[in-house]
């Protein structure tokens, strides 16, 4: 099959000018909504729960997931399945260990939760060095990735696609805020799920709307071991860790937990999980069967010849079931897909820089609320400048590794402090500055030293760290240091608070 | 009889509550962590039982995938429905109790 991949084809850009349009439109009228720190932060907290529902996955679901999952069932077949399930299990922990005292404790960054009992200074400041190396390296995996992506879609120069997507989500946050990019999200989320699903009942067409039959066509086509668990889970210490990470990684995902925010109460913030969980769920079971169709339709040799990881599988079998119209419309989903990531990632820079470092550490408090805005907008440029010069910088390089090391460093660095300071009465400053210090360092230490770096980057015979995922390693680190240094260092006025902050934590009163 | 903040988290009623909360929580994690981690354990060292077919071409592995995301969600349905039914009405019932500057 000829593909017309590649060249920048007159319907995928007038599907994506549209979706730029319709989203700038709503930047516009957020625009004029987003006058306090609260709008521009946390949207005045007036997103029902069904909508930041929609907007977490669409904060979650990135390019990532929708092409990386498919190609990887493409060209793996089973194990790309076993990947998938691992997106979505962490959104049950989510709900069940944070959703609700988030709500009620934080008020625009998750450093909020911690800064209730401990002391505000020290542990904003390692917070914000936690939530922010998660940001910046989800950031850049994601930039790198989109510049790729649309080079190879649309045949644009990387450094331009690049530039595309920084200046369009840069106009997003700046000016709309919260509330623009909690739409952005929305509209992003109902096109991927709309698109996605579309591409499915068309596959399934193709195969008498019988799995079935498409896994006996697998089966002719690629011999048995392509329905069956191949070399992807073999290890079980490495796998465990890997799945560690995925699920409490997503617990200390700043962009994501800042979402919480949005809502008005805990019931909400409750309500938004169920949701996000029944689109993401509902996605990752039926993403495999767009990898497979893809591998029976086009082959995988064809799939690996245009991209080596199977990222182009959705686009082709796009073209191939539905011609150039649902090509154009997929590749446009990919291009919202990133923008809307980048633009929930940047948001959340923005707030940990202006809210925790700039107005409560810096000015102790004091900023007047004009003062707020123009250091968060400020902090935006200035995020969205670095992440898209780094991005241009990582061109040729290996990022896949990044996207890993930001769920490692959320899992290792930002979760374990979060939890113990709603959990345990003894935590103290000096443990929960410890547990997040160490936690970030060694977590980005192993990783470095880890055969996904030390070997497939950088080139070395053997790693010096086993795994390919030190989230166990480092996750422990993390709780062992928080509990010897908060008994060797205790605090007194932690413990003190603890009790009060229950009526907080359990019955909301006071939450703001 | 209204009664100040700092009484009510010394109720029994009130530690009651914070203490099935996180029973609840934690019994349901357990059952997420049996879920998934079986899941990938029992790729890593059991593979045959998923490799096993049913149907001519399906195998239960394929079905597995599915069913662990289906049960993490079922999990979560269970918490807002025990949240909503359950938790929320004794919260409403304990700020009742509360004297009204307090709130």
């Amino acid at each position: 099959m000829e593909s017309s991949l590649g060249q920048p084809n007159f319907i995928s850009v007038l599907f994506f000018v549209l979706f730029v349009i319709l989203t700038l439109g709503i930047t516009y009228w957020a625009a004029k909504k987003t006058k306090t720190s609260s709008e521009f932060y946390a949207a005045g907290r007036s997103i029902t729960g069904f909508q930041n529902g929609l907007a977490l996955s669409g904060d979650f679901m990135s390019a990532a997931s929708f092409l990386g999952i498919s190609g990887m069932v493409a060209l793996k077949g089973y194990d790309g399945i076993i990947y998938a399930v691992g997106w979505l299990v962490g959104w049950p922990a989510l709900m069940f260990l944070l959703a609700e005292p988030l709500r009620n404790l934080g008020k625009y960054t998750f450093a909020d939760v911690l800064a209730v009992r401990l002391k505000q200074k020290p542990i904003r400041i390692v917070a914000s060095i936690g939530g922010i190396l998660v940001t910046l390296t989800y950031s850049i995996a994601q930039i790198v990735g989109s510049g790729k992506l649309i080079n190879l879609m649309f045949g644009l120069p990387y450094e331009l696609a690049v530039l595309i997507v920084g200046g369009v989500m840069l106009l997003y946050v700046l000016f709309g805020g919260m509330i623009a990019t909690t739409w952005v999200q929305i509209i992003k989320a109902c096109l991927l799920l709309f698109g996605v699903t579309l591409l499915v009942i068309l596959s399934l067409a193709q195969f008498g709307f019988s799995l079935e039959n498409l896994f006996s066509a697998v089966e002719t086509k690629f011999g048995r071991t392509a329905l069956e668990p191949g070399g992807f889970a073999s290890s079980p210490i490495d796998s465990i860790s890997l799945g560690l990470a995925l699920m409490f990684g997503l617990l200390g995902l700043p962009h994501i937990l800042m979402r919480f925010y949005t809502v008005p109460d805990a019931k909400e913030a409750r309500k938004s999980v169920a949701y996000a969980t029944t689109f993401i769920g509902y996605f990752y079971i039926i993403i495999p069967i767009v990898g497979f169709a893809a591998a029976v339709l086009i082959g995988r040799e064809q799939i690996a010849g245009i991209d080596k990881g199977g990222n182009m599988a959705a686009a082709l079998l796009a073209e191939l079931l539905g011609g150039t119209p649902f090509l154009g419309f997929i590749a446009a989903v990919a291009f919202a897909t990133i923008l809307a990531v980048v633009a929930g990632l940047t948001l959340a820079a923005a707030s940990t820089i202006s809210h925790d470092l700039y107005f409560n550490v810096f000015t102790e408090g004091k900023a007047t609320e004009s003062e707020q805005i123009s250091v968060a907008k400020k902090a935006t440029v200035i995020f969205s400048i670095v992440s898209i010069l780094l991005g241009i910088l990582f061109k040729d390089q290996n990022v896949a590794f990044m996207v890993g090391l930001a769920f490692a460093i959320a899992a290792s660095g930002n979760f374990p402090a979060l939890f113990l300071s709603i959990l345990w009465r003894n935590f103290s400053t000096v443990g929960g500055v410890f547990s997040i210090l160490i936690g970030s360092v060694s977590a980005t230490l192993f990783i470095i030293f880890s055969p996904t770096v030390w070997v497939d980057v950088f080139k070395f015979d053997q790693a010096i760290f086993p795994l390919k995922n030190p989230a166990i390693v480092s996750m422990s680190l993390a709780f062992i240091s928080a509990f010897i240094f908060s008994k060797l260092f205790p605090d007194e006025n932690a413990t003190a608070k603890y009790e009060s902050e229950k009526v907080r934590v359990y019955l909301g009163i006071g939450a703001e | 009889m209204k009664i100040k903040a700092h009484q009510l988290i010394e109720s029994i009623e009130f530690k009651k509550l914070v203490r099935t909360r996180w029973t609840v929580s934690f019994v349901l994690l357990f059952f997420l962590f049996l879920n998934y981690y079986g899941f990938i354990l029992i790729i890593a060292l059991k593979k045959e039982w998923l490799t096993q077919r049913i149907g001519i071409f399906g195998n239960y592995g394929l079905y597995a995938g599915a069913s662990v995301i289906l049960f993490s969600w079922l999990l979560t349905f269970f918490y807002v429905l025990w949240a909503n039914r359950y938790y929320d009405q004794e919260v409403k019932v304990l700020k009742s109790k509360l004297e009204s500057e307090n709130r």
